[in-house]
């Protein structure tokens, strides 16, 4: 009893299958036939071409028609594009200056017995030379020293009232640059165990604290890009979700005349694409604007430390990146829009 | 090249029949007429064939192409295939007379040149070659209808189909519009028309199945007209 309908659906089965074959062959053929009467349908990478022209062409045509919210749009997403962008540069010259002040860091500085003669200063600089760890040794006497201190302040009187010199010899040990804090450390550490060293002075923690901030700063530019990013895909989600909206009539008469789902889609992709790009170009724009009008007093600060520096803007390929990042969003934006509402439409 | 076997469709918001069993056949190259009261199903039978409804029962078959059973991506290619002609039209207002008719040629991807040329061979059949360049608004409602078969037939489509295409035009323009389908049959296109003016029908001769309350209730052959 219970074996009666599979018997009886299994011949069925085959039979739709052999309909569905039949039925293939008929469109194709009626296809072919248009072909043939036609005589002038692309075909090929041709038509895939052909059909993306037109799609673009199309889209042009629509934001031509709506130039206002176009043009805002873009601005929104460009604004939001350039926030990261900006932030992501601030951070860059960011380490980079860092990185100057780094090199010159990892320095240690040996104060000596203050009896310690000339002869003495020379022979620990010899020594401290030979160190492993140790990529050059600037001995520097009181007298030198005191030059120094005389030349970059007004206690010329103060120090006249003096009998000998008050500053101890100094060695001013600079590390391989190679080296890691920790390293750089132990080598103070070892350096200052001489009992010709009295003091040693390490300034190396700021640099850690700097790197530590910087690595935060990473970090929370990563989690602002994504959130914008996410901004940027739903802003233009949004806005292609309000073009179909006020397209709807014409969708509709599209698919009733045979327009298929990739010939209404494209257009509106395009348009996604149009607004990631410009929106990209816009804050490309943005960043250079932002560093053309900090440029000035960047160079004043770097003049009162006494160092030369310049702010380094995107470049050509971090440009073409944002461009990139601006284009695969704008992409991605219209497709949650046109994966939701436009297979909604369908002709009444 | 239209067969239909005991097609039904049911509206199940409606709680009413659109078709009950109806079957017919339709060959290539004529020209029938579709009539019955308003209800009576005439725009349901012509909306299972490009596959804007789906029969609730029986079978449409087009072409050799079962209809009812096509995947959803073959569909465009159908309707492609199947001209129709609309009683509100279903002009796109922000576009030209040109645009309208070029649009099909657009979704199969015609070059730009050769749908210019086929553009205005449509327009020049309908009489509207002069018009090319005005919005649908700026015409009569005689003249969007023109527009509209210009948009249907400029693909050339095996099969033609007209949902009351005479509903609000005075009696001689009808029937220029009539002729204008008949021109279509000479050169093999299987026409199909839902109308309810019956006087204009009977002068025109053709075939013509009469519908009622969702049944197919005459089937009148063709007559030799005078």
């Amino acid at each position: 009893m219970a074996r009666r309908p599979e018997r009886g659906a299994t011949p069925r089965r085959r039979q739709t299958r052999a309909e569905a074959r039949a039925q293939r062959k008929a469109l194709r053929a009626s296809r072919r036939s248009e072909a043939g009467a036609g005589a002038s349908l692309l075909a090929g990478p041709l038509l895939y071409l052909f059909r993306h022209r037109q799609a673009l062409t199309a889209a042009l045509q629509r934001a031509r028609g709506a130039p206002l919210h176009s043009v805002l749009t873009s601005a929104v997403v460009g604004i939001a594009l350039a926030l990261p962008a900006a932030f992501a540069l601030t951070l860059d010259n960011a380490e980079r200056v860092a990185g100057d002040w780094q090199d010159g860091a990892a320095q240690i500085s040996l104060f000596l017995d203050r009896d310690a003669g000339p002869q003495t200063l020379r022979e620990q600089a010899e020594a401290a030379a030979e160190r492993a760890g140790v990529a050059g040794v600037e001995p520097v006497t009181p007298d030198a020293a005191l030059e120094e201190f005389r030349a970059g302040t007004d206690f010329d009187a103060a120090l006249e009232l003096l009998d000998e010199t008050p500053l101890p010899p100094v060695l001013v040990v600079t590390a391989d640059r190679g080296l890691d804090p920790g390293a750089v450390a132990e080598l103070a550490e070892s350096l200052a165990d001489d009992p010709a060293v009295v003091r040693m002075r390490l300034d190396q923690e700021w640099v850690e604290r700097l790197h530590a901030i910087m690595t935060l700063a990473e970090r929370a530019l990563w989690s602002i890009g994504v959130l914008l990013a996410l901004a940027v895909i739903l802003v233009i989600g949004n806005t292609i979700r309000l073009t179909i909206e006020s397209r709807r009539h014409e969708i509709e008469i599209v698919k009733l005349i045979g327009g298929g789902n990739g010939f209404v889609r494209r257009p509106f992709l395009y348009e996604g694409l149009g607004y990631g790009l410009t929106g990209g170009l816009l804050a490309w724009m943005l960043t250079e604007l932002g560093r053309w009008s900090l440029a000035g007093p960047a160079h004043r600060l770097a003049a009162t430390y006494g160092t030369e520096f310049t702010l380094s803007g995107l470049g050509p390929t971090n440009g073409l990146l944002l461009l990139l990042g601006g284009a695969v969003l704008g992409v991605l934006g219209a497709w949650t829009a046109v994966a939701r509402h436009l297979s909604a439409i369908e002709p009444r | 090249m239209i067969q239909f076997d005991r097609v039904s469709k049911r509206y199940p918001r409606a709680g009413q029949d659109g078709l009950r069993g109806v079957s017919l056949e339709i060959p290539q190259g004529e020209l029938v007429f579709v009539t019955g009261h308003s209800g009576a199903g005439k725009s349901t039978l012509l909306r299972l064939i490009p596959r804007l409804e789906r029969p609730s029962g029986g079978r449409v078959v087009v072409a050799g192409v079962d209809v009812g059973q096509l995947p959803r991506r073959r569909i465009p290619l159908l309707r492609q295939r199947v001209g129709v002609t609309f009683q509100d039209h279903r002009l796109l207002a922000d576009r030209s007379v040109f645009a309208n008719v070029a649009l099909p040629l657009e979704i199969t991807g015609v070059p730009r040149r050769e749908a210019a040329r086929r553009v205005r061979a449509a327009l020049d059949k309908v009489g509207l070659l002069h018009k090319e360049s005005s919005r649908p608004e700026a015409l009569s409602g005689g003249e969007q209808q023109r527009v509209g078969i210009a948009r249907a037939v400029v693909n050339r489509p095996p099969v033609l189909l007209a949902d009351e295409p005479t509903g609000n035009l005075d009696p001689g323009l009808s029937e220029e519009i009539m002729q204008l389908f008949s021109s279509f049959v000479s050169i093999g296109t299987t026409v199909l028309i839902a109308s309810h003016d019956l006087e204009l029908i009977e002068r025109l001769g053709h075939r013509t199945l009469t519908l009622r309350q969702g049944e197919l209730v005459g089937d009148r052959p063709p007559r030799e007209v005078a």
